[in-house]
């Protein structure tokens, strides 16, 4: 164990009555890290983060920071604070008072709090707010006051609940940025729980992808986006074109892999695929190439949709042996394709972007 | 131009009718206001302001401080006025008293509004049905059952004589306390019920995110429910405060002579004393308390709510 771990879950299992939220979950996040809790909902994001601020106590299983033992420590001993997804401010107080609550409760002095409050109002961008009540205050300025407020005991862990939820669009586009500025410059580990994965790609230094109360990866955004470990996660980040396919034999370093559509493909050996088992192949549809028909390597298929998206266009497919892709064109090199519904083209694969999974 | 007068006369017309819809819809409750309120209130303060005969009765027309100048001063047989504080300490007393019972009342009232606010939806409703169920017995039938209780050969004396806690029963019919605790129970829903409307619709994530910040239970407590409670105890402290001063079937049963109140004090000149003149103004000096009472609301108290 370095000293680098800011917390870890140590086999947490957590039941609702028979409802298993978590499952098992073995969990090590660093020091200084931006740590995405992705899933849809109901996986258990939610209760993991949860039973790391203290409001619940896991069923089985360990909860440690920084190597000391917290599973039973009750929430207003942790240091530990959280960004609700309703932000959660105390409505008979003003944002300076908010922002004061947990240092005022920690019996920090009155110069002390005035201090931090003045800075941490600065940080988040609200100086002329602070007498304002919460009420007064737009949902973006609500949620700054939420973030300065669980900033401002300068905490070991933050933990954000889907904070930007609440938000609309571009203004959630702002927040993300200017999240990621303040774990920069604050240095503390942020613990951020989100089902929206391109918010999770673009913030997070790891993600924890989650389904059904278990953790089903932990890796960087580009690990998880390229390489996902199962088909849940290449369906749930980003999007994939799954074609059914059949493990060959292996020749030296390399295992055959044979597409159903009438593609060869082929992958390092590994003691998980055996000849003949059946397999999933994930392709993102930007890896896709679109060609004439029959051109040189490519699969023969019939254009059924197109849809145009501003910068870039769909393009449904259905392959010969009646399996349906989506490839995703740039606008700038779609016209050299005929894209109407029934036009035969050929769809080209970039070997290095297939993803071999177990079914 | 026949177009504008037309105009103008239509205006007009609307005008009238918009009146008379107006003077339609408020005059029922105006009416009521007038007859039901500020009649017998005139009424009351003019009754104050005559003379009484010998036999009790009202001389009208005959006007007279003497009901007010009596609330103080006692007249001796040479016509010589000295200060008399009897009434004086009978308003004050049914001032604590009320005070007392209010207190009592926010104190078991509070926990209650909280327990209930913090059952499952379904529970809720149930339980502040539970809460009128003592309503449902007459208030008179509600008083002699707390003199069994509290006489000297009640159940709670016996028991405690029974487990040598007391040696003599303890008096606690006919005093102060027994009044106060005959108050509370009456006026107890009128604390939990606003106050319970008011924790119903705190947040209570604000309960977690306190927690989250470092408040132990009971700084939770002062600093994020207390505040959110804030308006319904406000009512609460009002609903119960205000008919506690005037009360009058509780402290006449269970207060006995020693511990009167305003009400029954005024009971008392309508009444037995026959001293009309003298039982309204009195009750024209309880309604000033209660007035006053209210003003030091709203220019002490509110401001603290605005916080």
């Amino acid at each position: 164990m370095g000293t680098d771990i800011s917390i870890s879950a140590r086999n947490v299992i957590k039941d609702f009555g028979s409802f298993r939220a978590l499952d098992d979950i073995s969990l090590e996040i660093h020091k200084n890290e931006f740590f995405t809790l992705l899933g849809p909902s109901g996986c258990g994001k939610t209760t993991l983060l949860r039973l790391i601020a203290g409001f619940e106590v896991p069923t089985r299983g360990h909860i440690e920071l920084s190597g000391q033992d917290i599973t039973n420590v009750p929430p207003f001993r942790r240091p530990v604070n959280t960004v609700f997804q309703s932000y959660a401010l105390f409505p008979h107080l003003t944002c300076a008072q908010n922002i004061g609550f947990g240092l005022a409760r920690l019996g920090r002095g009155k110069s002390e709090i005035d201090e931090v409050v003045r800075r941490m109002l600065k940080l988040v961008k609200l100086e002329e707010l602070a007498s304002r009540k919460p009420h007064q205050l737009s949902g973006g300025q609500q949620q700054r006051v939420a973030l300065a407020r669980a900033l401002a005991p300068a905490p070991e862990l933050l933990l954000l609940d889907e904070p930007l939820s609440a938000l609309d669009q571009k203004l959630r586009k702002g927040m993300q940025i200017e999240l990621k500025r303040l774990q920069r410059e604050t240095g503390v580990t942020f613990i951020f729980v989100t089902h929206d994965q391109e918010e999770a790609l673009t913030m997070s230094d790891r993600i924890g992808v989650m389904s059904d109360g278990l953790l089903q990866q932990v890796g960087t955004p580009r690990e998880i986006y390229n390489h996902p470990a199962n088909r849940f996660v290449a369906d749930f980040i980003g999007e994939s074109n799954f074609l059914a396919a059949g493990v060959g034999d292996t020749a030296g370093e390399y295992t055959a892999v044979a597409l159903d559509c009438g593609y060869r493909h082929r992958v390092p050996a590994s003691r998980q695929l055996q000849p003949g088992d059946s397999v999933v192949a994930a392709i993102r549809p930007e890896s896709l190439v679109l060609t004439d028909s029959g051109a040189e390597d490519s699969i023969a298929a019939t254009v059924t949709d197109a849809i145009y998206f501003g910068t870039d266009t769909h393009c449904h497919v259905e392959l010969d042996n009646r399996e349906a892709l989506v490839i995703r064109l740039q606008n700038a090199r779609v016209d050299r394709v005929d894209l109407n519904p029934g036009s035969r083209v050929g769809v080209r694969f970039d070997p290095d972007a297939i993803q071999v999974l177990g079914d | 131009m026949p177009d504008t007068d037309n105009s103008d006369r239509l205006e007009r017309k609307r005008g009238r009718e918009a009146w008379r819809v107006r003077a339609f819809t408020i005059g029922p409750a105006a009416a009521m206001l007038i007859l039901l309120t500020l009649l017998p209130l005139g009424l009351m303060v003019y009754i104050s302001l005559q003379e009484r005969d010998w036999s009790g009765s009202v001389i009208w027309g005959n006007y007279s401080f003497e009901a007010y100048i009596r609330f103080i001063f006692e007249r001796k047989l040479d016509d010589s006025l000295q200060l008399n504080a009897d009434y004086v300490r009978i308003f004050a007393r049914s001032f604590w008293l009320s005070l007392l019972t209010t207190g009592l009342s926010l104190l078991v009232g509070f926990p209650t509004a909280l327990f209930i606010a913090t059952r499952p939806p379904r529970w809720r409703a149930t339980l502040v049905f539970l809460t009128t169920v003592p309503f449902w017995t007459n208030l008179l039938v509600r008083n002699y059952a707390w003199i069994l209780l509290l006489r000297d050969t009640g159940p709670i004396n016996a028991g405690l004589q029974e487990l040598g806690v007391i040696d003599e029963p303890l008096a606690m019919l006919y005093t102060n306390f027994a009044v106060s605790v005959g108050l509370t129970y009456s006026f107890l829903p009128f604390m939990v019920l606003p106050i319970y409307a008011a924790m119903e619709k705190m947040d209570f994530r604000l309960v977690e995110a306190s927690f989250d910040l470092y408040a132990t239970r009971l700084q939770t407590l002062w600093q994020v429910m207390i505040p959110a409670a804030w308006p319904g105890i406000i009512a609460g402290c009002i609903l119960v405060f205000v008919p506690c001063l005037g009360s009058y079937v509780t402290p006449a049963l269970l207060g006995g002579g020693k511990s009167m109140m305003v009400g029954n004090l005024i009971g008392l000149q309508f009444g037995a004393a026959r001293n009309w003149p003298f039982g309204a103004a009195l009750g024209f000096a309880l309604l000033t308390l209660i007035l006053l009472s209210m003003l030091f609301y709203v220019f002490k108290v509110r401001p603290e709510e605005n916080r």
